[in-house]
């Protein structure tokens, strides 16, 4: 290989890495994120066709091959449903952490025994942290797509168990930076991630996957930046760099807005002791309301705002909360959303589905600019959500969820809440809200209600 | 070009603080697609899979052939369904328009 070529290829790496870098700044606010969609594709195309012609590849054949396959396989992973998305993402990080793993892997058996220690360091936490992220993220996709069960396995001694694996296979990895040639020990820093990926994700119930997808996506991350450092490739250190600190980023986000520490999220121990419930007393009355009802109160108001969470997203309602949507405004109601940042099951979940129903995104509002608001706010309407708006978080030292921040539904003048059953939340925490004398429960599915609600405020002009 | 230890650690470290930077002020309304995207970018890595399948190697080149072939898979659908979920969520983002209210009230 000549060395002219050698430079025309780091050029070409260098434009796109800026192009990668552009592609994440544009996508800042929604009327530049198209254009940053189109910088990362470009930069990605420069990068592959730059690499497919300069390097010193001899054998074309199985790259053509796989390429087509890759690309057969992926334009269906492009085209799921909006509900779907987050399984998807939960399967994007571990085909991510699977090309990292057998990269990894592969220049060991290559490179072995002369591996020198920095780089048989790197390639060690390459190979430990893709497979971990690739089982764990499996499992946080079969979770999602409730293939396996939802709920959250624990037991005694978890998080020592889980730890002890981890420290096995760092145990190993150190006998190997220190001798690279013991090649029968490296299956086990592929095994024991595999298994400790699996371990890791069991103890985890459907209201932490916005955590713990932030935190794959950050695994999967620094796992391409080490494979960046062992081939010594200065465009993947940075792709690596900046999907590591994104991931990191949304996990400290979503801790906060559940009151996790960050330790917590970091030691990946957010499988949170399911409390039963103290359930002597018996639970106070409350008020529901017909369709008709509800829609009366909707019509009288000036203001509303809308809370929607994981039961929308679950029940598909999102079309129908667009119709309900186009009803009130109509009639010159102002109709807003109050989106909590772990509603759903991925960072920003809310935010797609009601994009996708048409909703101007300038209607989406987050917690902290919506939390202002409601005073002064006539109905609160929670679709599907429970957690995010249960005052105990504020009130009761006591709950499970106390000093999580909230959506204080409960300060607007009336606040329904479409729910299927009095069957307490996912957390099997009970609301306060529900029993509180300004609440209506709207007992039903969140599709056919809110689809009353719609044809109850279909005619007229209220 | 070889990269020695320091300078792949400055590398890391600018493009983390730049990643800070850029990704903070990424608004919660697009963290879905923030994702999805920062997933198809991390699936660069697939030209460390082209070189390790496509280049000669003294040893262990069955292996590399191998996994690398389904590294190339993984990482391919990972580019291709990545930008384009992410194109079709940016572009469900769209702003109020006042125009919508005559078409509302000629459905109604």
């Amino acid at each position: 290989m000549s060395p002219g070529s050698e430079y025309i290829l780091d050029f070409i790496y260098l434009v796109a890495t800026a192009l990668f870098i552009l592609s994440l700044k544009w996508l800042s606010s929604p009327t530049t994120a198209r254009r940053g969609v189109f910088a990362g594709e470009l930069g990605m195309l420069v990068a592959v066709v730059g690499t497919l012609l300069n390097r010193g590849i001899v054998d074309y054949r199985w790259i053509a091959i796989a390429l087509v396959l890759g690309a057969i396989i992926g334009v269906p992973l492009g085209e799921v449903a909006m509900t779907k998305v987050p399984q998807r993402t939960a399967l994007s990080h571990a085909f991510g952490a699977l090309c990292v793993t057998l990269v990894g892997t592969a220049e060991y058996y290559i490179k072995a025994p002369d591996i020198p220690p920095f780089t048989m360091s790197v390639l060690s936490m390459e190979v430990i942290l893709g497979s971990l992220t690739f089982t764990g993220s499996l499992m946080a996709a079969g979770k999602l797509q409730e293939i396996l069960p939802q709920r959250p396995i624990t037991y005694r001694g978890q998080n020592l168990v889980n730890l002890g694996l981890l420290g096995v296979a760092i145990a190993v990895a150190a006998v190997l930076v220190k001798d690279p040639g013991k090649t029968q020990l490296f299956p086990l820093i592929l095994a024991i991630p595999l298994v400790f990926g699996v371990m890791m994700i069991i103890p985890i119930g459907g209201a932490d996957m916005p955590t713990v997808i932030s935190l794959l996506n950050s695994y999967a991350g620094l796992s391409a930046a080490a494979m960046g450092f062992v081939l010594e490739s200065k465009l993947l250190i940075i792709a690596g760099a900046l999907d590591g600190a994104s991931g990191f980023i949304l996990s400290v986000n979503m801790s906060k807005a559940m009151n996790r520490s960050f330790t917590n999220v970091l030691f990946g121990a957010f499988g949170q002791e399911q409390k039963a419930l103290a359930a002597g007393e018996p639970a106070p009355p409350v008020r529901s309301a017909t369709p008709e009802e509800a829609a009366a109160i909707l019509a009288a108001a000036s203001k509303v705002v809308i809370v929607p969470g994981y039961g929308m997203a679950v029940a598909q309602a999102q079309h129908r909360v667009r119709d309900l949507y186009d009803r009130l405004t109509h009639r010159g109601i102002d109709v807003k959303f109050g989106i909590h940042p772990v509603a759903g099951r991925m960072p920003g979940h809310m935010n797609v589905l009601l994009a996708e129903a048409d909703i101007p995104y300038d209607k989406l509002v987050e917690m902290d600019a919506i939390n202002g608001d409601l005073p002064q706010t006539d109905v609160a309407l929670v679709i599907g959500a429970n957690d995010v708006t249960n005052p105990a978080a504020r009130e009761d030292p006591k709950s499970p969820i106390y000093g999580m921040p909230i959506i204080d539904v409960d300060k607007t003048r009336t606040v329904m809440v479409i729910k299927r059953s009095m069957a307490a939340g996912f957390a099997g925490i009970d609301n306060p809200l529900y029993y509180m004398d300004k609440t209506l429960m709207l007992f039903g599915d969140a599709k056919s209600f809110v689809g009353s609600l719609v044809s109850e405020l279909g005619g007229g002009k209220g | 070009m070889t990269l020695d230890l320091t300078t792949s650690l400055y590398v890391f470290m600018l493009a983390a603080f730049i990643g800070f930077e850029v990704i903070r002020r990424v608004s919660p309304l697009l963290h879905t697609p923030l994702m999805s995207l920062t997933n198809a970018l991390d699936a660069i890595a697939v030209v460390g899979a082209i070189i390790l399948v496509g280049r000669y190697h003294e040893q262990g080149s069955q292996i590399a052939k191998i996994l690398g072939t389904i590294a190339i898979v993984a990482a391919t659908s990972n580019i291709v369904g990545g930008f384009l979920i992410t194109d079709r969520m940016v572009r469900m983002f769209k702003a109020s328009k006042p125009v919508k209210e005559n078409k509302l009230a000629k459905k109604s």
